[in-house]
């Protein structure tokens, strides 16, 4: 296990208990297995309890590929931890394995010595098969034999377990990530009462349901409590978390969570249009609960009309939201120009998943930083954030609305898959904390006897006025315009002038963002920068290697456009600047461009998150150069 | 309480802006025709919002001394969409052209007409894409020779009113740019209609499409070629309201003459309310020279309105679960304390 292997006591079947300080589990099945379930409740569970915990669900595209593939294999991995945690580990020391597609796919990550728990019952010659496997892996001496290998007949205890409610023998199987998770809470002494509390509330129109999977999670628990299989089990004490209320949260539920909150403390109403699309959702499922908070929700035909609604919904005066991915920008960038170019307020989330095209819809990455930035036609700036781990997505995406607003323009929130799915525990602000938007919709003409919409303010603004105010009608559009009356005008030196102009209100956002924060000494051998979800595994490496000696600091950016006022300077106090980054180098590029600073890159695009090992050996690579 | 609304006249209703139509473009018409229709409403001049796309048609609101957006192409229903959501007292049109509306916001213009939003669409259907200089469109007659089809266009064309009626709209009429006392009536129906509204008006491109209609608008022949429809009322037409249209034997349209044994009791009786739309479509589908086509409102129903329906959700979700707190969400689910 992951480190402090003391004998700590002894349990009252008198099995020994160990503590541990941090662990690393992951559940893996076929995708009809309920392995996210079974992941997201021991996450519940830990977090409950007290630990730190973080989580990468794993899933494939296909809601139901075959039964047994390889591609159908679903998993859900989490770090639960005494201390502080930023990812949810590198190696794996528990692996549960439901068949051997499962198996296979996921085996290399789990550590030497690491214990493997396997569904025995799964193991037979149809799913061996369509595993790729000759023979079966149980059974050979030589396969598995660095794991500490727990071969359980699931399915059959299961049924068993629940053999008098008389369920179908399909309905009773389906029960097994049940006997699997109470077998791994009894494994790390978990609590199970959260599990079982909400068994109740989600079967609570099939009283039968209820009582075999409570059946299924007892016999899980009392498998590892009497068989003389498991001779040890394990405690996670609970972590030292900043004092107050917690509760568990992921990237796309904080990030609704964030809009919902800063449209009610500002007093404003909330419209949310968009399309569905994987990863993002979660978000408009989350939303379009909040009626009672006055949000609608459109559900528009295509992205293209769902980021029209949003433009025609900021005109009209809302708090105008959108939220999609990768491919779904590329349909709505034309209309974003509307919005760059008619300067109305809303926000633009992307939830950046594997491209181009439909590339890996359910895998992260970060390769959508160009496209944010400059992917509209013409001269067309937009200010771009980038939350840094899923409770960070509850107070950015209120500051990218306060953005939009403050300063009349879309802007654009770069979350990602790891992010948006991925959970960790929350500290439950106080709402008299938040801070509202101020919003002034003016109910007055500006200039002499007319309104001029694009009259600026000293910060390049144009005012916010809209539609149902006496005297104040006005038109804005696509075409270029002049100031302050907002008249289509086609001159050379217009043109040019409110091209300038465009680009200096989102420069002048600048003087209005935190400065940059640095993690480490502030001049050395080697600065790493990180932007979006990379940010735990990349703080992590930087203790790591600042625990070795190593002179090295950590900046994490969550303002992309424009940067922090001092990033030029950091950038200049070390000898070596490396991004980490899981696209090909594009934060980077941004970099090298602005300050001329010789900034490394270190990339990598499997549709997975950076392991805190990759990068500490990559970065003691350069530092012995 | 009733708050007494300023007197208006149309010339309230022209913004400041140059027109750049070509002169005698039937734009014109429709034009003068909206601002005289806007103040006899009852509805505050703020109320307005015109919304366009892109297209000759789509500077549209520039014209208008209302609120206004001129977006891009095809995309106004949508937006339309999202401003109406934002404020549903405000009364938004939508000003669209043949090529905006059925080809590049095809489907825009199905879903805002499906969703039964409170808009009223207007089409300025010209047979042709004027702004990019004379290219067919997706109204232009099989073997219409343009810039972009020199040997004759190869495709079939679209009925506005078919695709509109296919999309169960609530309110389907048409009208003729020239024909301004009808225009006049019928914007104004459009505006009073509560949901979709969607009219297609016959407009003259002189430039690069002139004539298209002049079968519908010249003072000769437009009576013969033009069946004027109105609720309730057998389907006469002709110069000297001695044709008509009737059903034959299959359920088919055929034109008649009256007399010699057919009197009016034979022919088609219109019935806009009526709630199936099959004689609406079947109308749409009457086209010059085989028959008359109809103008008038085909189709004028009452359904359930979205932007109506948005509201009452959300005051019958606060009713059944209490207005929002945001405390109470921050701490739903489990939730644990550190000391």
């Amino acid at each position: 296990m992951a480190s402090t292997d003391v004998i700590h006591s002894e349990d009252t079947n008198g099995k020994p208990i160990e503590k541990l300080e941090t662990v690393v589990i992951r559940f893996c099945g076929d995708s009809g297995d309920g392995m996210q379930l079974a992941g997201t409740q021991f996450t519940n569970v830990s977090a409950v309890f007290g630990n730190d915990v973080s989580t990468l669900p794993d899933f494939p595209a296909e809601i139901r590929a075959p039964a047994g593939s390889l591609g159908g294999v679903s998993g859900f991995q989490l770090s639960f931890s005494s201390q502080d945690i930023f990812t949810p580990g590198d190696e794996v020391d528990t692996l549960v394995a439901m068949n051997p597609a499962a198996l296979k796919t996921n085996s290399n990550d789990l550590k030497r010595g690491g214990m493997l728990i396997v569904n025995e019952d799964a193991f037979d010659k149809s799913n061996l098969g369509k595993a790729g496997y000759e023979s079966n892996p149980l059974e050979d001496e030589n396969e598995l034999v660095s794991y500490d290998l727990h071969k359980v007949p699931m399915t059959r205890l299961t049924r068993d377990a629940v053999a008098d409610l008389g369920l179908s023998s399909r309905e009773a199987e389906r029960c097994k990530n049940f006997f699997a998770l109470g077998l791994v809470y009894w494994l790390y002494d978990r609590d199970p009462s959260p599990t079982e509390e909400w068994v109740k509330s989600k079967f609570a129109k099939n009283p039968t349901l209820i009582e075999a999977n409570i059946l299924a999670l007892k016999a899980g628990r009392n498998y590892g409590d009497i068989t003389e299989a498991f001779r040890v089990h394990y405690q996670v004490p609970k972590a030292k978390l900043a004092p107050g209320k917690y509760r568990k949260i992921t990237g796309n539920e904080a990030t609704a969570l964030g809009f919902a909150t800063i449209a009610r403390i500002s007093n404003k109403e909330l419209i949310y249009c968009g399309y569905p699309i994987t990863p993002a959702s979660d978000i408009l499922h989350e939303l379009s609960k909040l009626k009672n908070f006055g949000v609608k929700t459109f559900q528009a035909e295509d992205e293209i009309a769902a980021m029209s609604a949003t433009i025609g919904a900021a005109f009209g005066g809302a708090l105008a939201i959108t939220a999609t991915s990768g491919p779904g920008i590329c349909l709505k960038a034309e209309a974003i120009g509307l919005g760059v170019i008619t300067e109305l307020p809303m926000v633009i989330v992307n939830v950046q998943r594997g491209g181009p095209s439909t590339g890996l819809p359910t895998k992260t990455e970060q390769s959508d930083l160009l496209q944010a930035m400059y992917g509209r036609n013409g001269e067309s700036p937009l200010p771009v954030l980038a939350p840094a781990n899923p409770g960070d997505c509850f107070h950015l995406i209120q500051e990218a609305m306060r953005i939009a607003v403050e300063f009349m323009t879309p802007v654009f929130f770069l979350s990602d898959g790891y992010i948006a799915n991925g959970a960790e525990p929350w500290l439950i602000p106080e709402v008299s904390d938040l801070k509202p938007i101020k919003i002034n919709h003016p109910t007055e003409r500006n200039g002499d006897d007319v309104y001029l919409p694009y009259l600026r303010d000293e910060n390049l603004v144009r005012p916010w006025a809209i539609p149902g105010t006496p005297g104040l009608e006005h038109r804005i559009g696509g075409l270029e315009k002049s100031d302050p009356t907002g008249n289509v005008a086609y001159g050379d030196e217009n043109h040019q002038e409110m091209t300038n102009k465009r680009a200096q209100k989102i420069e002048n956002i600048a003087n209005f963002i935190p400065e940059q924060t640095v993690e480490g000494p502030e001049k050395g051998d080697l600065l790493l920068v990180s932007w979006g979800g990379t940010f735990g595994s990349v703080k992590t490496a930087t203790r790591r290697l600042q625990a070795e000696g190593k002179s090295v600091a950590h900046a994490h950016l969550r303002y992309l456009n424009p940067f922090p006022k001092n990033l030029e300077t950091i950038l200049k106090s070390y000898k070596q600047v490396v991004a980490p980054e899981l696209n090909n180098g594009q934060l980077r590029m941004l970099l090298r461009d602005k300050y001329l600073v010789d900034v490394q890159g270190f990339d990598k695009i499997k549709g997975k998150p950076f392991l805190v090992s990759e990068i500490v050996s990559h970065i003691n690579s350069l530092l012995e150069k | 309480m009733s708050v007494e609304l300023p007197v208006l006249t149309a010339k309230d209703y022209a913004s400041d802006q140059e027109i750049r139509w070509c002169p005698r473009c039937g734009d014109y018409s429709i034009l003068a025709q909206m601002k005289k229709v806007l103040p006899t409403l009852g509805i505050p001049k703020e109320k307005f919002v015109f919304v366009s796309g892109i297209g000759c048609s789509s500077r549209f609101p520039y014209y208008m001394d209302t609120y206004g957006i001129h977006s891009i192409h095809g995309r106004a229903p949508a937006i339309a969409s999202g401003v109406k959501l934002s404020n549903p007292e405000l009364q938004v049109w939508v000003i669209t052209g043949d090529g905006d509306a059925l080809s590049i916001g095809g489907n825009h213009l199905m879903h805002a007409i499906r969703r039964n939003i409170n808009l009223n669409i207007i089409l300025f259907n010209n047979q042709i894409y004027g702004l990019t200089k004379g290219q067919y469109s997706p109204t232009s007659p099989q073997g219409k020779r343009t810039k972009s089809s020199p040997y004759g266009s190869i495709e079939l064309p679209l009925s506005p009113l078919s695709v509109a009626i296919g999309a169960n709209a609530t309110f389907v009429a048409r009208s003729v740019d020239v024909d301004v006392k009808h225009l006049e009536a019928t914007l104004k129906r459009a505006a009073n209609h509560k949901g979709t509204s969607f009219v297609e008006v016959y407009q003259d491109c002189n430039v690069f499409n002139t004539g298209a209609f002049d079968y519908a608008s010249k003072k000769g022949t437009k009576l013969d070629n033009l069946v004027y429809l109105e609720d309730g009322k057998p389907l006469i037409y002709g110069q000297n309201k001695d044709k008509g249209i009737r059903l034959n034997g299959m359920n088919r349209p055929e034109v008649v003459e009256l007399g010699k044994g057919i009197s009016e009791d034979d022919l088609l009786f219109h019935d806009e309310k009526a709630e199936d739309s099959s004689l609406a479509f079947m109308l749409s589908r009457l086209k010059y020279p085989n028959f008359p086509e109809p103008v008038g409102v085909f189709r004028n129903v009452s359904h359930p309105v979205y932007d109506e329906d948005v509201e009452t959700q959300l005051k019958e979700t606060i009713d059944s679960l209490g207005d929002g707190d945001l405390e109470k969400l921050f701490n739903s689910g489990d939730t644990w304390v550190v000391e």
